[in-house]
């Protein structure tokens, strides 16, 4: 420090080494509420929520349809067999779960690691996590033959006395998915008090006052409310963390502990996981770079927002390729035969091509990333974002068909194809998603208010008064 | 109470010891003989005035059987529902029906005319599974999938119910009046354009019916045709001997065999018998190790080829050729081998020389006369007649050329002097040779009646269309291979309105007597003073002691050299056969047949033009391909479908698919191939021209056959096989002997490496053992397992898309090159691991372990998370994607399995082991206060078994079969790598090649 030229050099380098803001300059704490609050209460609604809600609603008819078919002639009308006896509903449960990620990660781990860059991303990709683990929830329940009876998977005092069977994976699927869907949600919902109280007295309508004043549960904003709130997000956070890693780690389980060559693999939990948190955030960031142009909420969710979840991407994505290294090393050193035809066969075999999109998808693509030029242009990433969802995808459907279709016996080896019905309801969810995100930014706060007001320097100003 | 109810009970009593007294198996004609007891008939008459009234009408038996089935098919039929009412319980219990047990009764099948001896389980009156006759020579106990699926054809619902006149529903009555003034007018003139056309009869009773008429209408002309006909076989016999004769092969006297184009094991008279005898020679245990040897000439592969030590696919033309070089080589005739086959052919030669006495040579069905001529005269020669075959009259009633007779048949209605043609069962306007043009030529006939089991392609050319009795609705006699005589009883009233072909036959004799007087009639002239005694037996047996044929002794002659030798020409040759499952199409209704995938190819529901892979590529044809076939001026469109191990310039063509009219499973499945065949070369032809159609047909194929695709299934070691000889070296076949074969797992199946202590089986641990080596994929045991555990049928759509329910199903592996590959079949039910991976992972326990080690399904609490059949290395779990079980259709109903759950949509299934089987044994032993007797039931798919290659039991006990087995140095287990320390375990496959062959 007592060199004279240092502080010439640090004010030189800022262009490289500074750290955008999360917030950009100009705000107060009210402008900050007034803007937030407006896209919900007294903005006009634009027009492209309109289209885009409708055109998602009518995919969510698409859905819907789909499931009563399903329900009115059974599992039968998809593609799974005999053979491959999981197809698609398992494929779409893995990568929504996996979707489901991200939210709980960046509200509740970055919280509990106070990155306070979080705070202008972690409502909506909240709300992403619970509308993708809802999605995520359709489909175990529906692909079971007898959907009707699906509760007996869940441990209850019943006549035939009869536990279910707690070696089952699919039993701890239960509990995991259940209890991250509870966490998230209680989770999501507590952030969300302070803010509907906001809604709450900014309302003009009746209905608006009457629907918010419910929500907001009698929220005033005083000393011990701001206590006791402070207090359980805390606690949900220190919850939700280890479900993070719980989850995912349960699911890739439904494949670890069978016996079928590329299933039965130890490093499935960690793999899985490093996978999830990928595709959850290349799906926040496929929300969030739309959105944040849509309703020019730029100056709040900024270009180090991006570029922080760039590097995530690209972190997660190598921990992802080198399992993949490692799956194709464990085969080759195992010396198992069975294990080496799995992988030749997903190289070479009649689903080869869904295996090399694969790597380009999940491999190839997030290289980009170490590009700050694409890590800073909104489009490319958005681009880099859409082929990880993809990838991530096509990574479960050669986990799950290029695994059972070859199995053991030759006798016993065959062919998945989906048919119009597996499309629709994966179409169909997808259809869900975006229509509950559209109802969420529509009338609901998809930037936390009060937390945004707290990155202002007046708030640590104020905080320092206090002290 | 009045004294006249007093006297009834005293009555009744009486006639209940009368109906005791005669035994089970005779129930029906007990009540038969009661019913015509003018005392009885008086008491029914007290009793029941309505029914008495009836009776003096002329209430016959046929109604008064008619009636009673009715109400005990109908008493079935409400309970398989919710009843709507009261059930009303026996007030006399019928005897010996015990509800919930089965009776079994005697009878017999025929297929081509040949008998079969059966036994059929009959719930209260319903016949529900067909399991071989022990007593019966044909079967020796076993059966084949046709035996089994035919109960399916006794329910299907599209069995033709009424009699039709030109398409509407008619009566018998109405036929009869309309029949006896053609009758009447034909008569005056001696029977002279009135003729008869039937399938191959072998019935004596039929026989006798059939001559009396035609001894009473001297001008009256009997024909016969089937499409399976054994013309070459006769007229082979008549080249050989001067007569017909059938010859009666002893397969367990032979220690080396040479088909020439023959499968024996899987079709023809006998061949389930066959199967059995040529596997004692060829089962290989501890301390038996020898091995009889088979030489398989033929064109297309086929479960006999498929077993065979050496293998060589030749043009069907070339047959004859080589027959007779392989006679030159032991001295008969004068045509010496030459080129590279001279090699081989002087081997088996030699090895013939070497087994005189103790070898069969063998023509199949689809060779010219000649092939079957030199069979004998080699037989002759190596003095094996006496020996290993025996000849003897044949047991058909009027054995013909059947090609010369429709031939004739067509050539008189060109004549004009056919005036009414009368068919008895089979279906010749679908069946007979294509330019015949049989349809067209029948509809010049101006009176025409048919008798059949469908409303089929012929009923549709027929004035009327009678309605024909299955064999197990009707009183009749058959012949089986050697001529054992079997009394074929009902097991059941006629469901619908059909009448035996017996009535029809009386009808035209003015017979009055009903089905069972006319059987029973006929064998009481045979039999004479002794007839009460021969019938009961007979009747209880299922098969007339001593009555099979006496062995003749004759020389047979060499047939002359053709006078100009076949020309090698380049041309593709065609040759036909059967189709594998449902024959000439007999079966075409049938969907367990249609559904049952063919040995080797494993297709369903199709019949593609078979061809070798390298003819195949040189056509530049893939599987399902279709292709034009332009034949003698005629073209059908056809898929291919390549096939290992097929002689090289052939099509194979599977006549009998491609029905036009049969009911709702057999219409429009497969393609006709019976407009390429012709009268002048029904079997084998040339000059067949294939025009590439550049679209493709999908192919239901339940196995993809990778070994055209990739080598890497050497790795696994799936199919232990060897040869004998590195047999004898190493009993246990351990892999060092084999060359290429790198992976292979030596562990102990019953021991794995665990964290737990072993569970401890103490009571029975029921276990299965599968010879491989003696299994031929014939598909009995399949079929079997389908009718005993009502395995529903998926339909093609379905098969494509892997859903197939079988239970148990035959995987089939090549091994070598696609020219020449040896086969290997390995049944494949549940393996019911002791270490089960489908257990653990089921969420609601619905699949579990019981306490004697089978894997066991509880369908009530399955949700269907499908989980299990993803874990199962051996994939032999089965989901019901939709509702599978035809839960609609009536008639299919009485025919279930009373003992087995029928499975619903959204839940898994799998082979049971026959628990329900099991349960009953264990029911029967702890009743008598003892364990169960190894050997005192079996599976359903080992009790079908023709060549005992199943074998269940109870692996605690030391003594059982199947611990005997397990003990084997060949035994094996499938995947014990993983740990599963599967219940059912395998032997090792052998072959016993000729050294001399080998060393090449």
């Amino acid at each position: 420090m007592a060199d004279p030229t240092m502080p010439h050099e640090e004010a030189a380098k800022p262009s490289r080494f500074d750290r955008a803001p999360t917030i950009e300059p100009g705000h107060t704490f009210a402008s900050i509420t007034d803007k937030i609050s407006s896209i919900v209460l007294s903005r006009r609604t634009p027009f492209g929520w309109y289209v885009g809600f409708a055109i998602s609603f009518a995919i969510v008819n698409v859905l819907l349809v789909s499931v009563g078919v399903l329900l009115l002639r059974g599992t039968g009308i998809w593609g799974i067999n005999n053979r491959i006896a999981w197809g698609f509903a398992i494929i779409n449960f893995v990568w929504w779960i996996g979707i489901g990620h991200a939210g709980t990660l960046i509200s509740a781990i970055l919280l509990l690691l106070k990155q306070e860059w979080r705070t202008s991303i972690n409502r909506f990709a909240e709300a992403m996590t619970l509308f993708a683990v809802a999605c995520a929830g359709i489909f175990p329940l529906l692909h079971v033959g007898r959907p009707y009876l699906a509760y007996w998977l869940v441990p209850y005092p019943n006549t035939m006395a009869l536990w279910p069977q707690f070696r089952s994976p699919l039993v701890w699927d239960v509990f995991a998915v259940t209890t991250y869907a509870t966490v998230s949600a209680l989770f999501w919902f507590v952030g969300l008090i302070p803010d509907l109280a906001t809604l709450r007295d900014r309302a003009k309508s009746r209905a608006f006052k009457m629907v918010y004043g419910i929500l907001a549960m009698g929220w005033r904003g005083s000393a011990s409310h701001w206590h006791r709130y402070e207090t359980a997000y805390l606690l949900l956070a220190g919850l939700a963390t280890p479900l993070v890693i719980s989850v995912h780690t349960v699911v890739s389980f439904d494949f670890a502990t069978s016996v079928i060559p590329g299933w039965h693999a130890t490093f499935f939990p960690p793999y899985f996981v490093a996978g999830a948190i990928y595709a959850g955030f290349a799906m926040v960031l496929t929300l969030a770079i739309p959105l944040r142009k849509a309703f020019g909420v730029e100056d709040f969710i900024t270009m180090r927002h991006l570029e922080n979840m760039a590097k995530i991407l690209l972190a997660t994505g190598l921990i992802v390729g080198y399992a993949y290294i490692m799956e194709i090393f464990f085969a080759w050193y195992s010396g198992n035969p069975y294990e080496q035809y799995m992988i030749a066969n997903r190289m070479q075999g009649p689903y080869r091509w869904f295996y090399w999109a694969l790597i380009f998808c999940n491999i190839m693509t997030p290289q980009l990333l170490w590009f700050k030029r694409v890590r800073t242009s909104p489009v490319i990433l958005f681009l880099v974002a859409m082929v990880v969802n993809v990838g991530m995808w096509l990574e479960r459907f050669v986990i799950v068909i290029t695994s059972l279709h070859r199995t053991y016996l030759p006798s016993s080896w065959g062919m998945y194809y989906p048919t119009m019905w597996d499309w629709g309801l994966f179409i169909g969810t997808i259809g869900l998603f975006l229509a509950l995100i559209f109802l969420f930014v529509r009338f609901l706060p998809m930037i936390s208010i009060f937390e945004m007001r707290t990155l202002l320097p007046e708030a640590e100003v104020h905080e320092e008064h206090q002290a | 109470m009045s004294m006249g109810n007093k006297r009834t009970h005293l009555d009744l009593a009486k006639f209940r010891g009368r109906l005791q007294k005669s035994g089970g198996r005779e129930y029906w004609k007990s009540l038969e003989d009661l019913w015509e007891d003018p005392e009885f008939s008086a008491l029914i008459g007290q009793e029941f005035p309505q029914q008495a009234m009836r009776s003096a009408n002329g209430f016959d038996r046929r109604n008064f059987l008619k009636l009673m089935g009715a109400s005990i098919a109908l008493g079935g039929l409400a309970a398989c529902s919710r009843p709507a009412g009261v059930i009303v319980p026996y007030v006399d219990k019928p005897e010996e029906i015990v509800p919930g047990r089965p009776l079994f009764f005697a009878t017999a099948m025929a297929m081509g005319g040949f008998g079969s001896g059966v036994l059929v389980e009959s719930h209260e009156g319903r016949p529900t599974k067909i399991e071989g006759n022990p007593d019966h020579p044909a079967s020796l106990g076993a059966t084949d999938a046709w035996g089994q699926a035919s109960i399916l054809s006794l329910y299907d619902p599209d069995r033709s119910q009424t009699v039709m006149r030109l398409g509407v529903i008619s009566t018998w009555t109405e036929f009869q009046a309309a029949l006896q003034p053609v009758l009447q007018r034909l008569r005056q003139q001696g029977g002279a354009g009135l003729r008869l056309l039937t399938e191959t009869v072998t019935s004596p009773t039929l026989g006798a019916q059939i001559e009396a008429f035609l001894g009473n209408h001297p001008g009256a002309v009997w024909h016969q045709w089937e499409p399976d006909s054994l013309d070459n076989v006769r007229e082979g016999s008549r080249l050989a001997f001067g007569t017909y004769t059938n010859t009666v092969y002893r397969f367990d006297q032979a220690d080396v065999v040479v088909s020439l184009d023959s499968d024996f094991l899987s079709s023809g008279p006998g061949h389930v018998r066959y199967t059995r005898d040529f596997m004692t020679k060829r089962r290989v245990r501890s301390d038996r190790k020898e091995m009889n040897r088979l030489y398989a000439i033929h064109s297309t592969p086929s479960p006999t080829s498929s077993i065979a030590d050496h293998r060589f696919a030749v043009r069907p033309s070339e047959v004859e050729s080589i027959a007779r070089e392989l006679a030159a080589g032991l001295g008969l005739g004068a045509s010496a081998a030459a080129g590279e086959r001279a090699h081989w052919i002087g081997a088996i030669a030699r090895d013939l020389q070497q087994h005189r006495g103790a070898s069969i040579v063998i023509a199949g069905p689809e060779q010219p006369p000649a092939v079957h001529a030199i069979a004998h005269a080699i037989n002759g020669a190596l003095g094996n007649s006496g020996r290993t075959l025996i000849h003897t009259d044949s047991p058909e009633v009027g054995p013909v050329n059947q090609l010369a007779s429709i031939r004739q048949l067509a050539a008189d209605i060109d004549a004009g002097s056919v005036e009414a043609l009368l068919i008895i069962g089979g279906n010749p306007v679908f069946t007979a040779p294509a330019d015949l043009a049989f349809g067209e030529r029948m509809n010049r006939v101006p009176f025409r009646v048919r008798l059949g089991d469908d409303y089929d392609e012929t009923s549709l050319v027929s004035h009327w269309h009678l309605p024909q009795t299955h064999y197990l609705e009707m009183w009749s006699d058959v012949r089986a291979f050697d001529g054992t005589v079997s009394i074929v009883q009902p097991l059941i009233a006629p469901l619908y309105n059909g009448r035996s072909p017996h009535e029809l036959m009386a009808l035209l004799n003015d017979d009055a007597n009903e089905p069972y007087e006319i059987v029973r009639s006929h064998w009481r002239r045979q039999a004479g003073a002794g007839f009460d005694q021969l019938w009961r037996e007979s009747l209880h047996r299922g098969a007339i002691a001593g009555s099979p044929l006496p062995a003749r002794a004759l020389t047979a002659a060499m047939p002359p050299p053709p006078d100009s030798p076949a020309a090698a020409s380049p041309a593709l040759e065609l040759v036909f056969r059967p189709d594998p499952t449902i024959r000439d199409g007999r079966f075409a209704n049938n969907g367990w047949l249609q559904e049952l995938p063919k040995p080797l190819t494993k297709i369903t529901w199709d019949n593609p033009a078979l061809l070798s892979p390298s003819t195949a590529a040189k056509l530049g044809l893939a599987d399902g391909e279709m292709v034009r076939l332009h034949h003698r001026g005629v073209e059908i469109e056809i898929p291919v479908f390549r096939v290992p191990g097929h002689a090289d310039d052939v099509v194979t063509l599977h006549y009998g698919n491609g029905r036009r009219r049969v009911g709702r499973v057999g219409e429009g499945t497969g393609f006709d191939v019976y407009p390429l065949r012709s009268s002048a070369a029904p079997w084998i032809d040339s000059g067949v021209r294939v025009e590439k159609l550049g679209r493709t047909h999908p192919i239901a194929s339940t196995q993809l056959h990778q070994m055209l695709e990739t080598s890497d299934y050497d790795r696994r070691s799936l199919v232990k096989s060897g040869t004998l000889a590195g047999y004898l070296k190493d009993p246990s076949l351990a892999p060092h002997h084999e060359e290429g074969a790198p992976v292979h797992h030596e562990q102990g199946i019953d021991e794995g490496p665990t964290l737990y202590p072993a569970w401890k089986y103490d009571g029975y641990a029921w276990a299965m053992a599968i010879d491989t080596n003696v299994c031929t994929g014939c598909n009995g045991c399949v079929i079997a397992c389908q009718s005993e555990n009502n395995i529903p049928i998926v339909g093609k759509e379905e098969v494509l898309n892997h859903r197939e329910m079988h239970w148990l199903r035959i995987d089939h592996y090549y091994k070598g090159t696609p020219e020449s590959p040896e086969s290997f079949h390995q049944p494949l039910p549940c393996m019911h691991c002791e270490n089960a991976p489908c257990e653990p992972v089921c969420p609601v326990e619905a699949t579990s372990h019981s306490s004697e080690g089978l894997n066991e399904m509880t369908y009530n609490r399955c949700v269907g998370t499908r989980y299990c059949a993803n874990n199962c290395p051996y994939k032999v779990r089965r989901f019901n994607f939709f509702d599978y079980s035809d839960y609609a259709t009536e008639s299919l109903k009485p025919m279930r399995n009373p003992d087995v759950t029928v499975r619903t949509r959204g839940v898994m299934e799998k082979c049971s082991y026959c628990v329900q089987r099991i349960n009953q044994a264990r029911r029967d032993s702890e009743r008598e206060g003892r364990t169960i007797r190894d050997g005192e039931f079996t599976t359903a798919c080992a009790a079908a078994c023709p060549s005992e290659a199943i074998v269940f039991g109870d692996k605690n006990d030391p003594k059982s079969l199947v611990s005997r087995l397990r003990a084997e140095p060949a035994h094996y287990g499938l995947l014990v790598e993983l740990n599963t320390q599967p219940r059912t375990t395998y032997l090792a496959a052998l072959r016993n090649p000729n050294p001399e062959i080998e060393a090449e």
